[in-house]
């Protein structure tokens, strides 16, 4: 059962760091346009749309012990983070970033602007307005994101496999236990990792419609 | 006196235009502002309010300068003090009506006295949700009355309110404005809504 637990923690490791890193972006996201958010904004969704291996190509070479950064990063803060649940984790949190941000920016987006003006003329600042007003009333939004984004990062395949392998008990999650399975022809492993990833999955999803049966949309727009 | 003399291009669903206002508000009295859809009355009251910022002039209020573009210098919104009626409400879905009144003091005492006079005190453990349009009308004009403002900003305030509710309540108010020496800028479309002796216009 290693890997199954080794996938639930890498999931909710990231799913942590993502909840501080991705709701102060996508709340400036969600204020005044300008053609560097667009970037930025871009930069962040490039996950959705392109192959794993790509990230996990990119991210291979600059944390290569080969490299400069990857060097630097040894030699000053004993850092590998290739082949290693360190790396796993960075890799993790770039991979799901849009998971986190895009339905956290939009319901920031989605908050009538006169509710923070009501809240700045009652002489709050920005930070109070924030976590009185503006974050509590998109809490479902935040909840639906970090549930999708834990189990997107539990069926992460390709950049685990690409920065890093199949160690067990540090780099072999579950998905990449069941391919490895599988190459080894041992079907009764990968059957029951199978099955429980899929179990865990299903009950998520469930989980994330139940809370939003009220919604007019479907949690995954 | 508060001196406006300012110009704001606007763009929206009524077209291009610029807006030009260049007058003065009398202070520790009410002035309704009146004139026609789309001319430009809420973008007024944001101005005073230093949520929209004029493209060119200044807005004074005796000689405290809010606004001024020579000097590219705006009072803070946070530091104007003033209450401001939302045509949308713009209630806090998350916070109960008394709630509400305590994100803008700590006054208990006071907050009673406001629940009675907007006659919301049976309503004070509910949600904006579930209140129905009037009352959400009301608890945003008490939210507004509950940090004591010096300058007070009424963007049509009583439109969903019935004949007798809004008689009593204005009643209430008019002693309240004059008791806090209110200064009070209303939108509205009909005469003297709130009913004061000693009321000026300004058509816009």
């Amino acid at each position: 059962m290693e890997p199954i637990w080794l996938s639930i923690k890498l999931a909710i490791i990231t799913t942590i760091f993502l909840l501080f890193i991705g709701i102060p972006i996508a709340y400036w996201l969600s204020r005044k346009q300008s053609i560097f958010k667009l970037i930025i904004e871009a930069f962040i969704t490039m996950p959705l749309v392109l192959p794993p291996s790509v990230l996990g190509f990119y991210l291979l070479l600059a944390f290569s012990p080969n490299n400069a950064f990857g060097i630097w990063l040894h030699r000053h803060f004993d850092l590998q983070l290739v082949f290693s649940f360190k790396g796993l984790i960075l890799a993790s949190v770039i991979y799901s970033l849009p998971f986190m941000v895009s339905p956290i920016k939009a319901a920031f987006a989605h908050l009538p602007g006169s509710m923070s003006e009501a809240s700045y003329v009652m002489g709050k600042s920005k930070i109070q307005t924030f976590f009185y007003v503006l974050l509590p009333n998109i809490k479902p939004s935040v909840f639906t994101a970090a549930v999708l984004t834990f189990a997107h990062t539990l069926g992460e395949f390709g950049v685990v496999l690409m920065i890093g392998g199949n160690i067990p008990g540090e780099t072999k999650v579950a998905s990449i236990a069941i391919y490895d399975a599988v190459e080894t022809m041992d079907y009764s492993s990968a059957n029951s990792y199978a099955l429980i990833l899929f179990a865990i999955t299903f009950v998520i999803v469930i989980g994330v419609f139940v809370l939003n049966r009220n919604a007019v949309k479907s949690p995954f727009e | 006196m508060i001196k406006i003399d300012i110009v704001k291009k606007i763009g929206g669903r009524y077209g291009n235009f610029e807006l030009n206002v260049n007058t003065a508000f009398h202070l520790n009295t009410v002035t309704e502002v009146s004139g026609p859809s789309g001319i430009g009355k809420t973008t007024l009251l944001k101005i005073l309010a230093g949520l929209t910022l004029p493209d060119a002039g200044t807005v004074m209020v005796e000689n405290d300068i809010w606004f001024d573009k020579g000097k590219n210098f705006s009072k803070k919104v946070q530091h104007r003090h003033v209450g401001f009626v939302f045509q949308d409400y713009a209630l806090f879905p998350n916070m109960t009506v008394k709630a509400h009144l305590k994100y803008g003091t700590d006054d208990l005492a006071y907050i009673d006295y406001l629940l009675e006079m907007g006659e919301m005190k049976h309503l004070e453990n509910r949600f904006p949700k579930q209140l129905s349009g009037g009352q959400q009308q009301r608890l945003g004009i008490l939210r507004a009355l509950s940090t004591k403002p010096r300058l007070l900003l009424l963007d049509e305030p009583f439109a969903a309110l019935d004949a007798a509710l809004k008689s009593r309540l204005t009643n209430r108010l008019r002693v309240l404005f004059a008791e806090q020496q209110t200064t009070v800028i209303l939108i509205s479309h009909q005469e003297n809504e709130l009913g004061v002796d000693n009321m000026h216009i300004y058509n816009l």
